[in-house]
């Protein structure tokens, strides 16, 4: 028995900023900061934009494309680390929005960057079990990075939905695995305003060894190998880290480049290999094989063996990932600063 | 009905009054317009107050109490009650004086507006005009009066070629008004240059667009016409009113480019009084922002839909034109505290039909009349005057 | 906004639920329980339904001067919008340059923050439109 994607969304604000404007304010080379992160912009939301709007927008162009009734939707989970509350969930308020109030279960994720591919492995166990006929996961973030920090180069906004069902899938789910330590690499305490990360030690004792163990957990579950997929995606926190763990792993440019999106919005921390995922989707035929390894902070890897199937054709032709992030608006640093709240008002 | 007269009016300075209270203001203006009709305290038999919102910006509801007691009334217990209709408050509690007398409920009523707006600072005074407006479904998306009016203004430049320098003229001319009234809150006469190049209010209105938040109070004494020359040599006749509302949200009315409360009010105060708009000889409109002082001039019928803008860009507005508007230099000069507005209006056709207005007379002048808006149009209140032979 | 009143209203400021006049088939935003159009006769027969999110703009302005809770969105495009349906509704146009914004210009809807009761309250979610891009 098989549950699988039966349709999926995203969606990134419209404004950006490119390391060569952070930089120049901090004092930092930004090209070469840009250069050595592999990322040119970064998305940057709007002022009246949060994760619950980003959520919201992302599980609307999920439905979009398919007919489906909303109140069929039987549990929405919502994953991130930047929910505008601390206690009072995001799932409610997309719940609502997308007419799925009041018959279902909804809760928030949070796991640094992989909240959001622990609610699809939530809701492919609601839907293989028959409790739920449909499931939304949902990763979105507006993630910021301290200023001046190397984050905050990478750190940007965004979001993906996807709804998660046995009936007609666009893509079946055929194999889910887990990697799971307590490795704290990144970080970030209860009202502090900004995360705190471990320098190098996020790179081979965090990533790297959750990625590559993971996939080479899945690969094994799979009975697969690397030629066996026509596209590759890894968490993204920058242009370096998924494209040496592809490579590490046998997979080439070609199977990388569709799912990194990180080189022209940045890192979308929860949304990130969601959004990717949907990229790729974006693009693919029947009968794709799609390898997808998320990584969150904490630490652990989710992955994920996926293959498209014909009813992919069937969907309704709505904005794709490509068309968001070529509507783009770029910002100097002080507007950027702005709209991220870095500027203390009055009252606050 | 019988018929109803003005014998006695009186106001305080408008401007921003730091040292002045609510309750001095209004007592101020009472007191002077009841020296003006040359009556006695005891001689009051009901008071109307227009007050926009005492509540928000003095904490202070039930302000008709606070004036009937500050005026030296409470002994007599007259009975006394405030009037809101957002911007047109103090002209509805003139209708309604009016209606009292007229009824024969009463014989002698003052009728009081006042509003002191500077207390709170100036932004919060804006959030509170905007409460007029549709607090659920404009307000909240950031509709301030200001944007609303603009939203009227570029729908009629739109459609009728008004230009801004049209919407510029009718501050140029109300200033050069209010230049010659002493009560006004600006007596400076401004120039075009500096209407246009005036800061962004909310596009295409500039701060030279916006009436501004002022501290005043006005008052009017009215008694039955046949008893008027008891008190008063120049008794003015309110001879006719009409009233009439339309739905509260802009995106709501019929034509964004017309008010039709202000069509339907002018229509039935003419009807009553037996009189047409070519009969005005002298009116008061309520030029909250440049456009309304367009709009309310082709919906009261003195020229054509979209001639507004041409219009008093010709002149034909101004002072001793054939219709002077505003020679009191309007809410946008003389000052708008809203509670006051309507009943200062009524001064003003009072003076000039009593030729008293000096420097800003209309020569002749016989027939006068007053428009005010509630809202951004939700309310509108026409009184036609006529000089008593 | 007071919370329940700001909460009772979410089906139509975040799915622009509106109603239908079974009497005369005008459809009105937000619900109304009357028709104005028909009076006592539509009573009881007025029908609930959330309206697509696509119109047009009919007239705007960019609101320079705005309340402090607008700070940061300052200078804003806020339009009378007319949707395909009929109804009209007053709403700020967003990921758009002010000055690109046209009478008659395709919007569409989307979910935004409106704003906020403080910095400890309740956050207040509604529709603003963006221009339809293709």
């Amino acid at each position: 028995m098989v549950t699988g994607i039966v349709s999926y969304g995203g969606y990134v604000p419209r404004y950006r900023i490119t390391p060569k404007d952070i930089g120049s304010v901090w004092g930092v080379d930004g090209e070469s900061m840009g250069r050595a992160l592999g990322v040119k912009s970064k998305s940057v939301p709007s002022p009246d934009e949060d994760t619950i709007t980003i959520s919201v927008e992302a599980a609307r162009e999920c439905l979009k494309k398919v007919d489906i009734d909303p109140k069929d939707i039987g549990a929405i989970y919502v994953g991130s680390e930047s929910h505008p509350y601390a206690v009072k969930p995001t799932a409610t308020v997309v719940a609502e929005a997308i007419g799925s109030a009041p018959n279902l279960t909804a809760a928030d994720f949070e796991f640094a960057c992989k909240a959001g591919t622990a609610a699809i492995q939530t809701c492919m166990g609601l839907t293989l079990s028959d409790m739920i006929k449909y499931g939304m996961a949902v990763g979105s973030d507006t993630s910021q990075g301290a200023p001046g920090d190397a984050l905050e180069f990478s750190a940007s906004a965004g979001g993906a939905a996807l709804l998660i069902g046995k009936k007609d899938p666009v893509a079946e789910i055929n194999h889910t695995v887990s990697y799971t330590t307590d490795t704290p690499d990144f970080w970030r305490r209860e009202g502090q305003q900004y995360p705190s990360h471990g320098g190098r030690f996020t790179g081979e004792p965090a990533y790297f060894k959750h990625v590559l163990s993971c996939a080479k957990l899945l690969f094994e579950k799979a009975g697969t190998k690397p030629e066996d997929y026509k596209f590759a995606v890894f968490h993204q926190p920058n242009g370096r880290f998924p494209m040496r763990s592809g490579k590490t792993l046998g997979f080439d440019e070609t199977q990388l480049d569709t799912g990194m999106l990180v080189t022209r919005i940045g890192n979308t921390y929860s949304g990130a290999v969601l959004l990717g995922l949907c990229s790729i989707l974006d693009k693919s035929s029947p009968g794709d094989r799609i390898f997808m390894v998320g990584y969150g902070s904490g630490a652990g890897s989710d992955g994920f063996d996926i293959t498209v199937t014909s009813n992919i054709k069937k969907l309704k032709r709505t904005r794709t990932i490509e068309d968001m992030i070529k509507n783009a608006k770029f910002l100097d640093y002080a507007t950027y600063a702005k709209f991220r709240g870095k500027i203390r008002m009055r009252g606050e | 009905m019988r018929g109803v007269a003005i014998i006695g009016v009186g106001e305080t300075q408008f401007g921003e009054l730091w040292d002045r209270s609510f309750r001095e203001i209004g007592i101020e203006a009472g007191l002077k317009a009841i020296e003006d009709a040359r009556i006695r305290a005891e001689d009051i038999d009901a008071l109307y107050v227009g007050n926009m919102s005492g509540g928000k910006f003095i904490d202070q509801e039930h302000v008709s109490a606070v004036v009937a007691d500050y005026a030296g009334l409470s002994d007599s217990h007259i009975p006394t009650t405030r009037v809101e209709g957002g911007g047109a408050c103090g002209a509805l509690a003139l209708l309604q004086a009016y209606a009292a007398i007229a009824s024969g409920l009463h014989d002698i009523v003052v009728v009081g507006g006042a509003e002191k707006m500077t207390d709170v600072g100036d932004i919060q005074a804006a959030e509170i005009l905007t409460s007029t407006a549709d607090q659920e479904w404009e307000s909240i998306f950031g509709a301030t009066f200001p944007a609303l009016y603009a939203i009227m203004a570029r729908r009629h430049m739109y459609e009728y070629g008004t230009t801004r320098e049209q919407l510029a003229a009718v501050a140029v001319k109300n200033h050069r008004h209010g230049a010659l009234n002493p009560v006004a809150q600006y007596q400076k006469e401004i120039t075009l240059e500096q209407v246009l190049g005036a800061p962004m209010v909310a596009d295409p209105l500039g701060v030279f667009d916006c009436a501004p938040l002022s501290d005043g109070a006005a008052a009017i004494v009215l008694c039955a016409r046949e008893k008027a020359r008891k008190f008063c040599d120049t008794p003015i006749e309110l001879v006719a009113s009409g009233q009439a509302s339309d739905t509260i949200a802009l995106h709501d009315r019929r034509d964004m480019t017309t008010m039709d409360a202000t069509v339907v009010a002018g229509k039935r105060a003419f009807h009553k009084a037996n009189l047409v708009p070519d009969d005005v000889d002298v009116a008061e409109v309520h030029d909250n922002f440049t456009i309304s002082e367009i709009m309310a001039i082709e919906d009261l019928r003195f020229f054509k839909k979209g001639q507004g803008g041409p219009a008093t860009e010709k002149g034909e507005t101004a002072l001793n034109a054939k219709l002077s508007v505003n020679t009191s230099g309007g809410l946008k000069a003389r000052g708008q505290p809203v509670g006051a507005t309507g009943v200062a209006q009524a001064i003003e056709i009072v003076r000039q039909l009593r030729a008293e207005a000096g420097k800003r007379q209309v020569t002749g002048a016989e027939v006068g009349l007053t428009h005010t808006l509630g809202g951004t149009g939700a309310t509108a209140v026409v009184h036609i005057f006529r000089r008593m032979k | 906004m007071a919370t329940p009143r700001f909460w009772r209203e979410i089906p139509s400021r975040y799915n622009l639920l509106g109603t239908r006049c079974g009497s005369c088939g005008t459809i009105d935003f937000p619900p109304r329980s009357i028709c104005p159009q028909c009076g006592r006769k539509s009573l009881g027969k007025m029908t609930k339904l959330k309206l697509k999110g696509k119109g047009s703009v009919i007239s705007y302005t960019v609101v320079h001067e705005a309340p402090s809770q607008f700070d940061l969105m300052k200078p804003y495009v806020l339009a009378v919008v007319q949707l395909e349906e009929g109804a009209r509704l007053t709403t700020q146009i967003i990921d758009v340059e002010p000055g690109e914004v046209k009478i008659g210009m395709p919007v569409e809807v989307t979910f935004r923050r409106l704003g906020q009761e403080g910095e400890a309250g309740v956050i207040q979610y509604g529709y603003k439109f963006r221009p339809v891009r293709d």
